[in-house]
């Protein structure tokens, strides 16, 4: 491999490592910018989006409805739009029953308070987590070893879409994950800014109390928000799982992280942004696991995110007056 | 001057007393039920309830959020590993290395805070969450000087006027580092009442109001940062000479943060008694409560190891998750509540 080739394929990686992370980091940086709220537990919502993508498909294996010949079938290929539907309604529904049930209640208190039972709500996300890997299912290695990393099937074919011969490898994989998030991202653009609801949720990012006596339910924008937020993680943990074939029940954790340093990258409350610094978190990724050394690549990641916080507060498209939601 | 001010400070609050006299008769309890084993898994308390009284001076008085006062045990225990362990050239032996194992923590506490502490509150935390992960994959990458995943071993236990504590003696060992705490909380309740002790309260309530009074906030919180780091980190150094080893740098995770907060806002944000009592309750329930629960579960045949429901620890997200939720939602003072946060 050259030089080239090697970078190229980090490029790769990176870009499509980076748009799964620009979805979780688009749920962040709504939810901030709706209601001010570093969502601690989005990170998790993440993390049970992949074990229900785990859980259907493993039922769907165990009723033969799945067959593991069909690999790279077209068939494939509607379970995959159909995962992604299925999750994200999950985590969508959880992610606004959590805003309903525990921070709805701590919206006046002070953000430090809000924040601490964001991450309780995280650790209680962790532990069902932990739970749920123990689910007497063959997916999940028959339920025995809880808190082991549990293998996700691949669905998709593995082969180079560049040809046998190249050394630059474009799976099928690397592409339905653009597949699936670029019509996600436009849709959420359009949707923010021709809509409605859309309008609302602009309004109330400016200014709640105001936004209220225009006659806009901020209740439900703020929901709808959460729906949306946690919607963008369910399709990215889904997309995840597959490209990584691994879930764990701390894999939001590190994913979260990466999502919130996106999103402040790009300018918290900003769309574009948090597209931009999601792209540009999984190249840094990426680029630092070849050309640093992956055990590194952690540290390189949170010193950006120190170095940007310290430096540029409003990240790279945040502006004083920035345009949030 | 009103009169409060012109009192002699009594040197125990009256809680504090009542707390620190329970502890100390617990070996006793011991010697009446010989099966409970007591004063070994209380030592592990007092470390703790030193990380979260240091804790106590950012999050409960300063009112900074920091997420990362594992990072600081870390560097605490490291410290006293490489300046104690008989592999390095160092070996200043205990006391001097729980003192050095402090000082260090400050600086590094100083040199975390110089940049950073003009940030948001939430921004804030974030960048400290960041910082503890980056001090554990530092300290495990840089195995020339930490030995990695291995930690630092062996590590020496205290010794007191010549006579080196081992094992067996528990006990000794346990009074030992409860007079460590005796001195701590005694120096931090005489800070509470200090010049540098209001001047946090200051900053804490209202920050532009402290600026008009003369005080500095950053430099007001850049102490406070040092303060809680310099205890955090000798609590990992205690803590290192206790298991005789550094452990692992994963040892020292979000978890552990996490841990710490849940004493200083379980007990009672802002008050020693409260932090002393949130210590004996959540870390009473992680080496004591748990570990028996699951013993006697399996003396009974009911635990297993291959089922994730069975084992008690595996509850222990779980009830951290829903102590932090509860206690914002009812409770958000905590068991204990200052006079102050009352007021405020």
């Amino acid at each position: 491999m050259t030089d080239t080739e090697v970078f190229l394929q980090q490029v790769i990686y990176g870009l499509s490592n980076g748009m799964i992370i620009a979805l979780v980091a688009l749920g962040y940086t709504m939810v901030y910018g709706i209601v001010e709220l570093i969502n601690f537990a989005h990170g998790d919502v993440f993390t049970l989006g992949g074990f229900v993508a785990l859980t259907i498909v493993g039922t769907l294996g165990a009723a033969a409805i799945l067959d593991p010949a069909t690999l790279g079938d077209a068939s494939n290929w509607w379970l995959l739009v159909g995962l992604v539907l299925a999750c994200g309604v999950f985590c969508g529904v959880l992610n606004a029953a959590i805003d309903r049930i525990v921070y709805k209640p701590l919206r006046r208190a002070p953000k430090l308070t809000q924040l601490v039972a964001a991450i309780g709500v995280s650790f209680i996300l962790v532990n069902i987590a932990l739970f749920w890997g123990g689910t007497p299912m063959k997916v999940f290695g028959g339920g025995s070893a809880a808190a082991a990393s549990k293998d996700f099937p691949e669905l998709l074919e593995g082969s180079n879409l560049l040809g046998e011969e190249s050394n630059v490898v474009l799976r099928l994989e690397d592409v339905s994950v653009f597949l699936i998030t670029i019509p996600l991202m436009i849709g959420l653009t359009l949707f923010v800014r021709k809509t409605r609801l859309g309008r609302g949720m602009r309004a109330t990012a400016q200014n709640p109390v105001g936004a209220q006596l225009m006659g806009i339910d901020t209740d439900r924008v703020i929901s709808a928000t959460f729906i949306i937020g946690g919607f963008l993680a369910g399709a990215a943990s889904v997309m995840w799982s597959l490209y990584n074939n691994t879930i764990s029940f701390q894999m939001g954790f590190r994913a979260g992280m990466d999502a919130f340093t996106a999103a402040v990258l790009g300018g918290i409350g900003s769309l574009p942004g948090a597209m931009v610094g999601g792209l540009l978190i999984g190249v840094i990724r990426a680029m630092s696991d070849q050309y640093i050394e992956t055990r590194w690549t952690n540290v390189v990641v949170f010193s950006v995110l120190i170095l940007i916080l310290v430096f540029r507060p409003s990240g790279l498209l945040g502006m004083k007056q920035r345009e949030k939601v | 001057m009103s009169a409060e001010h012109t009192q002699r400070l009594a040197p125990f609050s009256r809680g504090q007393c009542i707390v620190l006299g329970c502890l100390a008769a617990a070996p006793l309890l011991e010697r009446v039920i010989p099966s409970l084993q007591l004063s070994s898994p209380l030592r592990t308390v007092i470390v703790f309830a030193i990380m979260a009284l240091g804790l106590n001076i950012v999050v409960g008085w300063t009112g900074l959020l920091n997420l990362g006062i594992a990072a600081f045990a870390a560097i605490g225990a490291y410290t006293f590993g490489i300046l104690t362990c008989e592999t390095y050239p160092f070996q200043v032996g205990f006391w001097w290395g729980i003192l050095l194992a402090g000082i260090v923590g400050a600086f590094a506490g100083w040199l975390l805070g110089a940049p950073t502490l003009r940030l948001r509150g939430d921004y804030l935390a974030i960048v400290t969450l960041g910082f503890g992960e980056i001090v554990q994959d530092g300290l495990k990458n840089l195995e020339v000087i930490t030995k990695g995943t291995q930690g630092i071993n062996p590590l020496p236990a205290p010794s007191f006027f010549g006579t080196v504590l081992t094992s067996e003696n528990n006990v000794q060992w346990f009074y030992l580092y409860l007079a460590i705490l005796v001195v701590i909380v005694w120096l931090m309740r005489n800070l509470e009442f200090s010049r540098l002790g209001r001047q946090w309260f200051a900053v804490r309530e209202d920050e532009l109001a402290a600026r008009c009074m003369a005080i500095c906030p950053d430099k007001t919180k850049l102490k406070a940062f040092a303060a809680g780091a310099a205890m955090a980190a000798l609590s990992g150094a205690l803590g290192a000479s206790l298991l005789s080893s550094t452990g692992e740098p994963s040892n020292y995770d979000f978890q552990i943060s996490i841990l710490a907060l849940c004493i200083v806002i379980v007990g009672g944000i802002g008050s020693i008694t409260g932090v002393l009592l949130g210590a004996i309750v959540m870390v009473g329930l992680n080496v004591v409560v748990l570990p028996n629960i699951a013993e006697s579960l399996q003396r009974n045949g009911i635990g297993s190891t291959s089922n994730v429901f069975s084992a008690p620890n595996n509850y222990k997200f779980l009830i951290f998750g829903l102590a932090l939720v509860l206690m914002m939602r009812y409770r958000p003072d905590g068991l204990i509540q200052t006079k102050k946060a009352v007021r405020s």
